[in-house]
């Protein structure tokens, strides 16, 4: 392909809450979520901190990596489950914020926590058909878990945008790849508020089926094995599933740390693999070659093969790391302030 | 209730802070305004304003305005930008125990007020530590 990144950036909240602090309150056994979903702690948004403010941050980041002229960019894909309106796009506030408007396509994508990857797709497809110069996909989220669930000690939120271009690539796409299946996992009907999940189905015949056959079919088309590649990153719905689906792959530990955010981020839906992809293309030098498989239920994956080219040295210092933002600074929260913070306190208006 | 149409007219100060820059000389408004008060002219170029400044003075608010009595206690700030214009504008992502007038400060896209469970969003400018 012709097409590949010219420009990432990561926005992470600076809000936490610890595994402890949410078991106390349902009477659960932290030790035992934290063993087994491999999570430590989550980052939570502000009551002022949305899809759409994430995006911008993020955005923001990109551009300057990428030192374009936002006018330039053509389109705009915002992949997410908590678009703030129902019936209004997030994406044309995000173009106006950068100063992308008004010649420019927009559109806000839905696949659970694909979403993503599939603005990063259809963006950087558009692109390599010289339809536009630039294109910019995003993916974002600021999920919720019913109280109680177990989903609770997992839906966080953050975001990663991606500008693609042809010229002054920071990473280029080797191949893409996407597996699809109608699997009923996990959903959300209209007019509810927390989505519903299947409990263990979630696991081997919805993620492990779909990312597995997703990372195989797009080695298997691109002739590489797990040892072709420096790094990897697969979708973060806990800490455990992406470190079980790396080995079962066989891929190392140090293939996959770098982007492996989950233990101390949560799962950040549409932003979990492309913020994993955001924290490895930070350290990675040129030549590296990066696996990249999302995942949302419903269900499907995306594959990306990424090579980081010699430009991508000159970029990584150019806006905040996402492991920085990850680890600098976290203000902790309780569970009585989470809950306020994410409207789940039933008041009077005020 | 917001008035939505003007919220929209404001989106160029609120979404890029684009600031008025006297081309004769070279004093900065923000919001823009039509004529300069320093030397009495009515060119300007739109400039864009610097996105990092310093806490110049502050309030700390514990009984909110309708639509912010979820956020209380917060502060409420002037900061002086790098290119020197000062700002007036909430300061978030802190203990307002702690904050200081001095703080490097820098600016973030959030959600400034809402019009209740159905109506409008505003997003703006807020400004969080710098660090
Ligand atoms: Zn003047």
């Amino acid at each position: 392909m012709d097409s590949g990144i010219i420009g990432y950036g990561a926005y992470v909240p600076r809000h936490r809450i610890k595994v402890e602090q949410i078991a106390r309150v349902w009477g659960a056994d932290a030790p035992s979520y934290k063993r087994g979903l491999m999570l430590r702690e989550k980052s939570v948004p502000t009551p002022d901190q949305d899809t759409i403010t994430m995006s911008v941050e993020a955005s923001r980041h990109a551009i300057r990596r990428a030192g374009i002229d936002a006018q330039k960019i053509g389109a705009i894909y915002i992949g997410s489950e908590s678009h703030p309106y129902a019936v209004k796009p997030s994406g044309t506030t995000v173009a106006e914020a950068i100063g992308a408007t008004p010649d420019i396509h927009c559109a806000d994508f839905e696949f659970a926590c694909k979403a993503g990857s599939e603005g990063m797709f259809v963006a950087m497809s558009l692109v390599e058909a010289n339809q536009m110069e630039y294109a910019l996909g995003i993916g974002a989220d600021t999920s919720q878990g019913a109280p109680g669930d177990a989903l609770e000690y997992s839906a966080s939120a953050g975001a990663a945008a991606f500008v693609f271009g042809k010229e002054k690539r920071i990473a280029e796409c080797e191949h893409t790849y996407s597996f699809m299946t109608d699997t009923p996992d996990f959903w959300r009907r209209e007019y509810q508020f927390y989505p519903r999940h299947a409990g263990r189905f979630t696991g081997e015949p919805a993620y492990f089926k779909h990312v597995l056959s997703c990372a195989k079919k797009i080695m298997e088309r691109s002739g590489t094995t797990a040892k072709d590649f420096r790094w990897a990153v697969f979708h973060q719905p806990n800490g455990k599933f992406p470190m079980r689906a790396a080995k079962k792959l066989g891929f190392e530990k140090e293939q996959v740390e770098q982007g492996w955010l989950s233990p101390t981020l949560g799962n950040t839906y549409s932003g979990s693999s492309p913020m994993g992809l955001s924290a490895i293309l930070d350290v990675a030098s040129p030549g590296d070659r990066i696996l990249m498989v999302s995942y949302g239920s419903g269900a499907g994956s995306d594959g990306f093969i990424w090579k980081a080219t010699d430009r991508i040295k000159e970029v990584q210092g150019l806006a905040p790391q996402t492991r920085e933002q990850l680890e600098n600074d976290p203000i902790y929260i309780d569970y009585g302030t989470y809950a306020k913070f994410r409207g789940k306190i039933r008041k009077l208006a005020n | 209730m917001i008035g939505s149409s003007r919220y929209w007219r404001e989106v160029p100060q609120r979404y890029r802070y684009e600031a008025a820059k006297c081309t004769k000389c070279g004093k900065i408004f923000f919001p823009p305004r039509l004529v300069c008060n320093g030397c009495r002219s009515r060119e300007f170029e739109t400039v864009t304003l610097a996105q990092e400044g310093v806490l110049e003075t502050f309030t700390v608010i514990r009984v909110a305005p309708t639509g912010f009595g979820d956020e209380t206690p917060y502060a409420v700030g002037i900061i002086k930008l790098d290119d020197g214009v000062r700002i007036t504008s909430q300061v978030v992502d802190c203990d307002v125990e702690k904050l200081n007038i001095g703080d490097r400060l820098r600016l973030e896209f959030r959600k400034v007020q809402e019009d209740g469970e159905s109506g409008v969003i505003c997003y703006g400018y807020k400004f969080v530590p710098a660090n």
